[in-house]
């Protein structure tokens, strides 16, 4: 079993809202390996972003965090300010959907570049914005020398993410969290900025969890798929057996959502997503699954071992499995 | 950058001529400099009269009175005042040094305490120094500078003596009466009141300036981002927040001091300090035109000026900006 | 079957009440305590000043008792003293605020249509009209308020035709143009900075692809969209009329319209002579209840901001 990078255990984010407390994640547990490219796939508001923002200590102060999240080594769940200071940037970074607002519009990016390697490193200012010019190159900047002494809002998008790459990997962090990078991309850039993810990858040995919910990224890249439904796990699984035998009906229901060629009429999943403040009893997707039965109110599923996968969903043995 | 700041000062040049072409109407309409030579010179002759309008530029014909004043302007041969036919530069210069050093003195400590406030207050939002801090800065602004300016005065000048016999900060003028020659200390003393008055003004507006600049800056993408990088928090704070958020605020600044010359008439009018304010009050009474346009060419060209230092200093701050 | 899902107990057990936008805005105005009692306090006084034949004690030109009367202070039959021939403070303060708040109201009213015209059309349109309006409105605006103010008044006043128009230079009406003129300015710069900011929205799109005119997006989407700034400006530009009518009064320039009739700002600008003299209850009253309704006003106009500013509305 190759090293562990990320332990999470039975993570809880709650926000204090004026409406009440508003539970985001209801105990999530998740691991990924040294090296290994993991997926966070679920809808918004299943709480796969809050997961990791609270990992990385990132959440407003009106958000409590229970549990517990170890990466390399040190527990992230109430560590100290100084703790997480250094672990940020150094052991896990984390880039953003929106790079043009992720950047500082009135910062050079080859300084902003030069920022994140100083923080961590002792380096002079002109080696580190070499190093940055560096960087620049492995995320594939054509002429890196010049555009590192250009502001952010001279690049585009897909140029864009990819400085911000070469910023969250100045250092070569263990864990790169990845929050919905081709979202705001267009398709053809989205490939691109993949590949760049994974050059990265294989260049520094970082682990990447790729939060998203397009299952068609999901297919190119990740080695290991965990299914986020209303703030838990409900389905984890090696990328094939997630497309070929999924186990929980939520990832069938998406599967089966998804446009496919020959196919007319689209099939949604009935229902809407669960309201946070007041979500289902017992497990929460039961209000839109065709398989609910009393007893799937009864208490919240556990992940369960279900061949190759572990599901947390009751009836997961008696279902039959789809292609 | 370079191309911009010529290309904004080549519109500020014609502006300039505009605008004191609409002074010099407003002026010709509004005060009838005319009639107020008459007013003040009664015996005055026919010829002398004629004098007087060739020498301002008042000719029937509004353009071509403005190109006659303009030149003898332009070429420092400036017409005397309509009383006593006093020369117009030494008193001009002495009041602009005056409101130059209350105006300064104010801005200076008004906007360093009220940013620091700001900053002091958007820390910590919706906590309790937040809101001492924004409720004390509303009062500041809801209280116009003449009602504080004469509640002080009331303090410091009738009840001060009254309970402790002399009086702590004088409320009038810029030395004692009958004064000659250079004190510093004495300048001080005169200065303290009419310089605390402007200056509440400025700390409240600078206050919520700040704080209301950097609330929006810290709740911005970049702030996270900058986080995520595992910099300390005061160089988060530093250098992403504060630079980001002083950007608006320096650019009001700037349009602010441009202003401050003409902008202290009534505290210098209640204080009675013999400035900017009180020249243009004295002059604009008695329609004396010749004392009048140097003081609002004075205004117009640092109104100019300031506007062109504005923009260019929010160019300078904000590189997006640039690229227009 | 999806029908019966929607509706099953599970579902109906999770649901939690709609709020409408204009409840959200309504609940964030009232979280600002200050602003909720500035309402009370403003709407006392207004009621206090519209009843005023029946508030006020005596008329406002009358003296409270036989000479001698001046300069009397606070005491039974003056509540808040007598001024320099002998009328109550207080009566003529009631009558005083009357016509301020008019004078700011609808001076501020004035401002308001005329800037959300001009800031609409300059925001929506683009281009070189909106240009020339932000050049002017930016030089009017930098340069120093009381000076333009005066010179504005001299010569609007020494333009013969327009007096039968806009009023004598003394008059109220004369006043209300004179503000209306400086305030409409601040306005339209606020309307177009919304609109320039809606523009680029999606539902405006949309609205021009269904193929709606210019003039009935600006009508029924822009401006709607734009109320929470629109009414801002309103409450601000009726504090910067009253303080700009005190200022004017300040220096002999304000309302006189005759037999006695005063304006807060004349109540005000005759505190300066009061402060050597020791008649503080001369200084004191005016300055406090200027102090007060400035205050008020602010102090809901700033929760109104808060309350209707579109960074809070999308809640991420």
């Amino acid at each position: 079993m190759s090293t562990s990078v990320l332990q999470v255990r039975d993570l809880k984010v709650t926000f204090a809202t004026p409406l009440g407390p508003l539970v985001a994640v209801r105990g999530v547990d998740l691991d990924v390996s040294a090296g290994e490219m993991t997926a966070v796939v679920g809808e918004s508001g299943s709480g796969k972003s809050v997961s990791f923002l609270a990992a990385m200590g990132l959440l407003p102060k009106s958000a409590t965090i229970e549990g517990s999240v170890v990466l390399d080594g040190h527990q992230l769940v109430g560590a100290s300010p100084k703790l997480m200071r250094s672990v940020r940037g150094r052991l896990m970074s984390m880039i953003f959907q929106d790079p043009l607002s992720a950047l500082n519009p009135v910062h050079r990016i080859g300084a902003q570049i030069a920022e994140m390697l100083r923080a961590h490193q002792t380096m002079s200012e002109r080696a580190a914005r070499a190093r940055a010019v560096e960087l620049l190159e492995i995320v594939g900047i054509p002429q890196p020398g010049d555009r590192a002494l250009q502001y952010p809002h001279e690049f585009s998008g897909g140029m864009r993410q990819r400085v911000v790459i070469a910023m969250a990997i100045a250092n070569s962090p263990k864990l790169l969290i990845a929050d919905e990078p081709t979202t705001a991309l267009d398709v053809t850039v989205q490939a691109q900025i993949l590949e760049v993810i994974q050059k990265v990858q294989a260049q520094f040995g970082t682990a990447v969890v790729l939060i998203t919910h397009d299952l068609g990224v999901v297919a190119r890249v990740c080695e290991r798929v965990n299914v986020m439904y209303a703030g838990r796990v409900v389905e984890r699984a090696a990328i094939h057996d997630i497309f070929d035998a999924p186990t929980h009906p939520y990832t069938r229901g998406l599967l089966a959502s998804l446009p496919q060629a020959g196919v007319e009429r689209l099939v949604p999943i009935a229902g809407f997503p669960p309201n946070m403040l007041r979500p289902p009893s017992g497990c929460a997707f039961r209000t839109r699954c065709a398989h609910a039965i009393d007893a799937c109110g009864a208490g919240v599923p556990e992940l369960r071992p279900q061949g190759e996968s572990m599901t947390a969903c009751i009836r997961s043995g008696e279902l039959t499995v789809s292609a | 950058m370079l191309r911009f700041v010529i290309r904004r000062l080549a519109w500020a040049v014609p502006t300039l001529f505009l605008v004191t072409f609409l002074v010099y109407i407003a002026l010709r309409i509004g005060t009838n400099p005319v009639e107020s030579y008459k007013r003040i010179n009664p015996r005055a002759t026919p010829a002398k009269i004629q004098q007087y309008i060739d020498k301002n530029g008042l000719d029937p014909n509004y353009v071509r009175g403005y190109f006659r004043w303009l030149v003898n302007f332009v070429t420092l041969d400036w017409p005397r005042s309509i009383k006593g036919s006093r020369e117009v530069w030494p008193q001009l210069k002495d009041a602009l040094a005056n409101t130059l050093r209350l105006g300064a003195a104010a801005s200076v400590v008004g906007i360093f305490f009220g940013l620091m406030l700001g900053v002091y207050a958007a820390l910590r939002p919706g906590g309790r120094r937040d809101v001492g801090v924004n409720t004390a800065a509303f009062v500041g602004i809801s209280i116009p500078p003449y009602v504080s300016a004469i509640l002080l005065q009331l303090l410091f000048a009738v009840y001060w003596s009254r309970w402790f016999g002399s009086t702590l900060f004088p409320t009038s003028g810029v030395y004692p009466p009958g004064h000659t020659g250079f004190n510093l200390l004495l300048m001080l003393k005169h200065m303290v009141l009419p310089v605390t008055v402007v200056a509440i003004q400025i700390i409240a507006v600078y206050a919520r300036y700040m704080r209301s600049s950097l609330l929006d800056v810290l709740s911005s993408e970049y702030m996270r981002t900058a986080r995520s990088k595992g910099i300390s928090e005061r160089r988060v704070l530093f250098k992403h927040g504060l630079r980001n958020a002083l950007i608006p605020v320096v650019t009001i600044a700037a349009l602010d001091v441009g202003s401050i010359v003409g902008g202290l008439i009534i505290t210098e009018n209640i204080f009675s300090y013999p400035g900017m304010g009180k020249y243009f009050l004295s002059s604009f009474g008695e329609g004396d035109f010749p004392l009048l346009m140097p003081w609002m060419v004075i205004i117009v060209a640092s109104v100019l000026l300031f506007n062109l230092l504005a923009d260019v200093s929010y160019a300078w701050l904000d590189p997006r900006i640039r690229l227009e | 079957m999806s029908n019966e899902l929607v509706n099953s107990p599970a579902v109906r057990e999770t649901a939690v009440p709609v709020v409408s936008p204009r409840r959200m805005a309504f609940n964030r105005f009232v979280s600002h305590k200050a602003a909720v009692v500035s309402v009370f306090v403003l709407a006392i006084l207004v009621v206090f000043v519209a009843l005023s034949p029946l508030t006020a004690r005596y008329g406002v030109n009358q003296s409270v008792q036989a000479p001698p009367n001046s300069f009397l202070p606070p005491r039974a039959n003056a509540w808040l003293g007598t001024d320099d021939i002998g009328r109550d403070l207080y009566s003529r303060l009631i009558y005083g605020v009357r016509v301020s708040l008019i004078i700011g109201l609808f001076s501020a009213i004035i401002s308001v249509l005329i800037g959300c015209v001009v800031g609409a059309v300059a925001g929506f349109r683009g281009g070189r009209f909106d240009d020339v309006v932000m050049r002017v409105t930016d030089l009017f605006l930098a340069f120093p308020f009381l000076v333009t103010l005066l010179v504005m008044r001299n010569m609007l006043g020494a333009i013969s035709w327009l007096t039968p128009i806009i009023g004598k230079v003394s008059s109220v009406r004369f006043i209300i143009v004179l503000f209306s003129i400086f305030g409409w300015m601040g306005v339209a710069r606020i309307v177009r900075g919304q609109v320039l900011a809606l523009k680029e929205r999606e539902f405006i799109e949309a609205a021009r692809a269904v193929g709606a005119t210019r003039r009935y997006i600006v009508r029924r989407h822009l401006l709607p969209n734009s109320i929470g700034p629109i009414m801002v400006a309103l409450t601000f530009s009726v504090v910067s009329a009253i303080i700009g009518e005190s200022t004017l009064a300040f220096f002999g320039y304000g309302p006189q319209a005759g037999d006695g009739a005063t304006s807060l700002g004349i109540l005000v600008g005759q505190a300066k002579g009061a402060v050597n003299t020791g008649f503080w209850w001369l200084a004191l009253f005016p300055c406090l209840t200027l102090v007060t309704i400035a205050l008020t006003i602010n102090f809901i106009g700033d929760a109104l901001r808060d309350a209707t500013d579109p960074r809070m509305q999308k809640d991420g």
